[in-house]
């Protein structure tokens, strides 16, 4: 299943679909990265508010797609994280640590845009 | 025709009744002796000083429920519908103070208060009133034990539901600016209550939208490791959704706790008092108070 990536600005926007498999987000890491390559963005926002659950590996996945993307000079921003899925993170230890978090994609944008100081 | 004898001869013995029949036998003997039996059974519970908390008449009007489903319960040995009486009985009698040894302790009464007037009227005839007895005791034990039962089952439903009342009363989640939540915890905090503690926050944080939180614990005195660990993962939980939490008000003993615990302070953000903790919400959210009235 394919990850949609659309492009806004100087950002991408990765939106996740419930149940992605490992391969999945495996092979959204890479694209991911080679889309901030060739579009030269400043920061991504992954969307994971259909996700309701986030295992291991999702989570270290998400850990290192931030590092990946960081090493080419850019932001991530996760968002959408839902309540329960929160809870659940955290009794298992996945705290995303060292990633940037909002509650969802206009409040990362927002994020963004304050630390970019990008007017529209 | 055997002779008039004070007990029975094997022959009568034979034409004796069933137990059932033993059991409508007595009770007949209770239905008919009711309005006597039961005022003797009224005098034993003032005598023993029981049911305190109520008057006379109280006492007399639930007395007479009480009797007329005993026997009733002795008579159909239906016990679920006895059992039910009892809980709709507790449910009367509960608020108005009473206590399980009331009820067990009344009870009983009654129970000895029946059995001293089957002693009488069965005196002259020894076996008979074994046998009446045999039907008697196990009916009027199984009565007092299934009304004791009934009555601590409605003390330990009204016992949860006041649990949950507290519980839901004593976690407030406050908006007191656009973007800022505050939790004052007050009093005890068991896993329970933490967790609900945390998903309570955590839907307020999505619904209010909330950047910054201040969690505020002067109200708590102490906190054992598991607690602080959930407070841990609240402060962490609340972070995925976006917010900044803020502690305020940690006490000494708390203070310590979380350092044994080895809590990395640098994760968590904390403030002396809920005022540093509201002000300091306040400059990361871009706020600033000033006075209306400006000094010359």
């Amino acid at each position: 299943m394919e990850v949609p990536i659309l492009k806004q600005g100087a950002f991408l926007i990765a939106t996740f679909q419930a149940a992605l498999s490992d391969a999945d987000l495996n092979q959204l890491r890479m694209g991911l990265v080679q889309q901030v390559v060739k579009f030269r963005s400043r920061a991504v926002i992954v969307d994971v508010t259909a996700m309701d659950v986030m295992d291991s590996f999702a989570s270290r996945t998400l850990r290192e797609i931030a590092h990946m993307i960081r090493l080419r000079g850019a932001e991530t921003v996760i968002v959408g994280i839902q309540p329960e899925v929160a809870f659940a993170m955290v009794q298992l230890g996945l705290t995303l640590e060292g990633v940037a978090t909002a509650l969802d994609l206009e409040e990362g944008l927002a994020y963004l845009n304050e630390k970019f100081k990008i007017t529209n | 025709m055997a002779k008039r004898d004070s007990t029975p001869t094997d022959i009568e013995l034979k034409r004796t009744e069933e137990p059932s029949e033993l059991l409508r036998e007595l009770v007949a003997h209770l239905r008919q002796n009711r309005t006597q039996l039961r005022e003797e059974w009224v005098v034993r519970i003032s005598e023993t000083r029981l049911l305190t908390a109520m008057t006379k008449e109280e006492i007399f009007a639930e007395a007479t429920s009480v009797y007329d489903s005993y026997v009733e319960a002795l008579e159909t040995e239906a016990f679920e519908a006895l059992q039910a009486y009892a809980r709709n009985l507790s449910e009367r009698i509960i608020p108005r103070g009473v206590e399980t040894h009331e009820v067990v302790g009344i009870v009983l009464l009654l129970r000895d208060v029946l059995a001293r007037s089957l002693f009488a009227k069965y005196q002259t005839d020894f076996k008979k009133l074994n046998r009446i007895l045999d039907a008697y005791e196990p009916a009027a034990n199984r009565i007092a034990n299934t009304v004791a039962v009934g009555f601590v089952q409605e003390r330990e439903r009204v016992i949860r539901q006041q649990q949950e009342a507290i519980r839901e009363l004593s976690t407030p989640v406050l908006q007191v600016r656009e973007r800022l939540l505050i939790l004052p915890i007050i009093g005890v905090i068991d896993p329970q209550r933490a967790r609900q503690l945390t998903e309570q926050l955590l839907r307020g944080i999505r619904t209010n939208r909330a950047k910054v939180v201040v969690i505020d614990i002067t109200g708590v005195a102490a906190m054992d490791v598991t607690v602080a660990n959930h407070l841990v993962q609240t402060v962490e939980a609340s972070r995925l959704l976006g917010a900044t939490v803020i502690v305020t008000g940690l006490s000494p003993e708390i203070a310590q706790t979380l350092v044994t615990i080895g809590v990395d302070l640098g994760k968590m953000n904390t403030v002396g008092d809920l005022q540093g903790g509201i002000e300091q919400a306040e400059r990361l959210l871009g706020y600033k108070v000033a006075s209306i009235t400006e000094p010359n």
